[in-house]
């Protein structure tokens, strides 16, 4: 198959974790569509591993999944700290930034 | 040591002791005070006379010196130096200032003694001389400049020196306000000379005038209309005199001291020392000499009826220095500054006998109530007697032969300028009348309340403090001439000082005698040597007609006075009812106070309104408010952006990456 | 074979995906996003990543998703209000989704990316095993590797702070108060009362 097969698929799951970003407001729902993009960015990078010939992209692919482990484990430790304050769990209920 | 070093020596005496006392006021001991301020005058006359006798060790030609300690710039064409000019005329205005200042200063340490701003006093008073003598030893346009602002501000510090009382503070404010319209031309003319000479020393711009410029050119006489503005302004001349009178609010030695014998002084200095100008300007040296006729005849008329003592001699002073000013106008150099230097010396004494006779009366200054000080102070009669002698040009005094000698030469320029001889021959009739006017009515007759306290108990008059023009009751912690008041005959500093003028009045004269021994002229004839009017000598037969004609005019004005005065009591009220409007017009001193309130003052006030009013509100205020209601807005509008919501702001991230990816799509293709 | 393969777990993926974004419950969507994983695996395995797919299944499907389940066990999974506060924000989203997939196609596809075009290049047997992968990591990935670990400490301490339970008034045990006779004591609690006698 083609690489741009593969690299085309990445972009549309990228699209689609970030559209999922935009529209939902839960928190739990916006990290899974963290998940989606860091994901599409692990498969083109093992796409472009293959293309290339070495095994450099397939070791960055597992370092971005350590990120996002942490980064998940991070995320929903806040979102278990939004729930035990007893405080909606809708992003855009969560203000206090405004200007 | 040369004479520039002598002169730097000068400068620095009365500065230090200035400094000295008013930094010490805390420690140092009033009497100490006093003596320190006496001797830092006391020892820069030394040091004239110093400078005086090295220069005459010289050739007479050459007796000119500058000297300069440091510059203040020199680049972009300008050089500017901290420099000194010693030549005749400036030593002897040296000798004349110091002098007379030497002998008010000890005058001063028996008059102001319960003065509780004794200290304050003689700090401002050491710096006022010095900033005379800065004024007079300037070597170039802008050491003058200084000198002349220095001594402005000086003469304001002093006449509301009793700060409290709020006719004091108005009057200073008055003189300050006036000299600076002089200071204007000043500066003005200063800015010219350097434009047309490019330069601003003494030495270069009286070398180069005569080549620069054609006999009344446009450029010479607006230089020289603009150094008359700062003159009159100084002097007191028409119209810029109003704040002398009103300058009589400063304690007597202030009037002796600035108001007679220097500061006043000043425009006759400048006007002798730029003769080069004047002379290349004629135009402006005849509006000068007018100007000096015109005050002449109107203060001298407005002294006839003014009832305040001080007030009175104030207009003499402006009447005398109107002398002064015709004289150095129309080419009498040496003649005028020799009357300058005798008016020093019989005005300082008038206004130190005032002085002691207001003191007796405790502060009260209208001669309506004063009577019959002849017999109750022995003293003072005898020294305002000198000094009213030596003014009214009695014969032999010095007052005599400096007024006649200007008259002489104006006769001897003949032509238009013998209205200067008429005329002043009249203003020296009014002038023996209002001075014995005065005499006559403060000395003899039966003694008033105040003086027969003096006969009786030898007891000065105590009155409640109060301000006699307005009411109100003064500060006796500040602004008020001391609980106590002390008369020359309980204090002999006051009688050594006044005793020395009465000499030098009366007998100061004969330093020039036309014929027999012309000092002053021949000493002070070489600075003046350049100018054509110089000259026109007038014969010695001719000087001594003006002499006898003088003298006659003289006796003729006292005999006026006492007829109307002593012998006829009720004539001089007889006068008044049948001149009555002449007589509203000297007493509202030809109403130009009124004049300049309606010229100046309004429209000025008028003009700040409407700036208060409508230019700040309207435009200032709404150009501030404006801006910032713009930048207000504008931060509302941006802020609309920070929402609080974070999908908006992911929303813009994203918006920001797809806007790059575009950016490098299409810059790739 | 293999573009059977392909699009089998492209269709996979896609679906999950489209499912974590539009299915409203977050339970679903965690389930949606386990399929997702399970085809990008097959996806690596077609790309001789043997070693990345493993690590995937493992890892990501296996711990990442089992937390995730556990929180939204806990939290529960509220469906969410249809009334969006932003304004144009339902209408902007699938705007800037499509935007950006046709500007990264247009990259990948359109533009000077050309040795994309390919097969990829002959890779022999092994590529991909996890001895290479150790190697890399070991030998000269060293600092990236050593740093994840370090990150991967910081984020267990930073998610045990964030959620440790906080002592609140009313909270936790009670705090015992002194009413009641001296003498008397509570079961189980030393007695607060002062004998008679007792020296004190």
């Amino acid at each position: 198959m083609n690489i741009e097969w593969y690299v085309v698929l990445s972009s549309l799951l990228f699209a689609v974790g970030a559209m999922g970003i935009l529209l939902r407001r839960s928190p739990i729902v916006i990290l899974l569509c963290l998940e989606l993009m860091l994901n599409a960015g692990n498969l083109a990078l093992v796409a472009f591993s293959q293309m290339v010939g070495n095994q450099q992209g397939q070791v960055f692919a597992i370092v971005v999944m350590v990120v996002a482990a942490c980064e998940v484990v991070v995320g929903l430790g806040l979102i278990v700290a939004i729930f035990r304050r007893k405080l909606p769990l809708d992003v855009d209920s969560l203000r206090e930034l405004k200007g | 040591m040369s004479a520039t070093a002598w002169a730097w020596l000068v400068l620095l005496f009365p500065l230090l002791g200035s400094i000295v006392i008013g930094l010490g006021f805390k420690v140092i001991p009033t009497r100490a005070a006093g003596i320190v301020g006496t001797a830092s005058i006391g020892l820069a006359f030394a040091c004239g006379v110093a400078m005086l006798v090295n220069l005459l060790g010289q050739d007479p030609d050459a007796r000119h010196h500058a000297s300069s300690l440091w510059d203040y710039a020199s680049a972009a064409g300008l050089d500017i130096k901290l420099g000194v000019y010693v030549d005749q005329l400036s030593t002897f205005m040296v000798l004349v200032v110091t002098g007379v200042s030497t002998l008010i200063h000890l005058y001063s340490f028996g008059y102001m003694r319960s003065d509780e701003g004794y200290h304050r006093f003689f700090s401002y008073l050491n710096f006022f001389v010095f900033s005379m003598l800065l004024l007079v030893l300037a070597g170039n346009f802008v050491l003058l400049i200084v000198g002349w602002a220095f001594v402005g501000f000086a003469s304001y510090a002093l006449i509301s020196f009793w700060y409290r009382r709020t006719t004091a503070t108005g009057a200073g404010m008055k003189a300050f306000v006036i000299n600076v319209v002089g200071d204007i031309g000043l500066v003005l003319a200063a800015f010219l000379i350097f434009r047309e000479l490019g330069t601003f020393d003494y030495g270069a711009v009286f070398a180069k005038a005569p080549q620069a410029f054609s006999t009344n050119e446009w450029t010479v006489t607006a230089i020289c209309l603009l150094l008359l503005l700062g003159a009159f302004a100084k002097s007191a001349q028409l119209p810029l005199h109003t704040w002398l009178p009103d300058a009589m609010e400063g304690p007597t030695p202030v009037s002796a001291l600035i108001h007679a014998a220097t500061m006043v002084t000043a425009g006759v200095y400048l006007i002798a020392r730029t003769h080069v100008l004047f002379v290349l300007a004629p135009t402006a040296a005849d509006i000068a000499a007018f100007t000096g006729l015109a005050t002449l005849l109107v203060a001298g008329t407005i002294a006839l009826v003014m009832t305040d003592l001080k007030r009175a001699i104030a207009y003499s002073t402006m009447s005398q220095i109107g002398y002064m000013v015709v004289g150095v106008s129309i080419g009498a150099y040496s003649a005028g500054m020799f009357h300058l230097m005798t008016h020093a010396f019989f005005k300082a004494l008038l206004f130190m006998a005032a002085g002691s006779i207001i003191a007796a009366m405790a502060n009260e200054q209208s001669i309506d109530k004063m009577s019959g000080f002849g017999r109750a102070m022995r003293f003072t009669s005898i020294a305002m007697l000198c000094g009213g002698l030596a003014l009214a040009a009695f014969p032999f005094t010095s007052g005599f032969f400096s007024k006649d000698e200007i008259l002489a030469y104006a006769t001897a320029r003949g032509g238009m300028y013998l209205i200067f001889t008429v005329l002043g021959y009249v203003g020296a009739l009014l002038t023996a009348i209002y001075t014995f006017r005065l005499i006559f009515r403060v000395l003899p007759g039966k003694p008033c309340p105040e003086a027969q306290e003096l006969i009786d108990s030898g007891h000065v008059h105590h009155a409640h403090p109060f301000n006699p023009a307005t009411g109100e009751e003064e500060d006796a912690e500040v602004g008020f001439p001391g609980a106590e008041h002390h008369i020359a005959e309980q204090s002999a500093p006051m009688r050594i000082a006044m005793g020395v003028l009465a000499f030098l009045a009366l007998f100061g004269g004969l330093v020039q005698v036309p014929g027999v021994d012309e000092t002053i002229t021949r000493f002070l004839d070489p600075v003046f040597a350049d100018s054509p009017l110089s000259e026109i000598v007038p014969t010695v037969g001719a000087s001594w007609t003006g002499l006898a004609i003088g003298a006659a005019i003289s006796l003729t004005g006292i005999g006026i006075a006492y007829w109307v005065y002593v012998l006829r009591p009720g004539a001089s009220a007889a006068l008044i009812r049948r001149l009555r409007p002449v007589h509203t017009l000297l007493v509202n001193k030809w109403y130009f106070d009124e004049a300049i309130d309606l010229l100046v003052v309004r429209p000025a006030l008028a003009i700040g309104r409407f700036a208060n009013r409508t230019f700040e509100r309207v435009v200032v205020d709404g150009l501030v408010v404006g801006t910032e209601d713009v930048v207000g807005s504008g931060g509302r509008v941006v802020r609309l952006v920070q929402s609080g919501y974070v999908r908006a702001y992911a929303l813009l991230l994203i918006v920001g990456f797809a806007g790059l990816a575009l950016y490098f799509l299409l810059s790739s293709s | 074979m293999e573009a059977v393969l392909f699009f089998a777990a492209a269709l996979g993926a896609l679906g999950g995906a489209v499912g974590v974004v539009a299915l409203r419950n977050p339970f679903y969507g965690v389930l949606a996003l386990i399929v997702h994983l399970f085809s990008l695996a097959v996806l690596f395995l077609l790309l001789t990543a043997a070693f990345v797919a493993a690590a995937q299944v493992v890892v990501y499907a296996g711990a990442v998703m089992v937390l995730y389940v556990f929180v939204v066990a806990y939290v529960g999974g509220d469906t969410e209000p249809t009334f969006d506060p932003i304004p144009g924000q339902r209408f902007l989203a699938p705007l800037l989704g499509a935007a950006l997939f046709i500007e990264l196609s247009i990259a990948v596809l359109g533009s000077s990316l050309l040795a994309l075009d390919t097969d990829g290049s002959n890779v022999k047997v092994g590529f991909g095993d996890p001895a290479g992968i150790g190697r890399l990591l070991l030998e000269r990935f060293l600092l990236p590797f050593e740093a994840s670990s370090i990150l991967l400490l910081l984020a267990a301490v930073g998610a045990v702070v964030l959620a440790a339970r906080r002592d609140e008034p009313g909270a936790g045990t009670p705090v015992p108060t002194s009413t009641g006779t001296p003498g008397e004591s509570r079961p189980g609690e030393v007695g607060t009362g002062v004998p008679a006698g007792d020296p004190s």
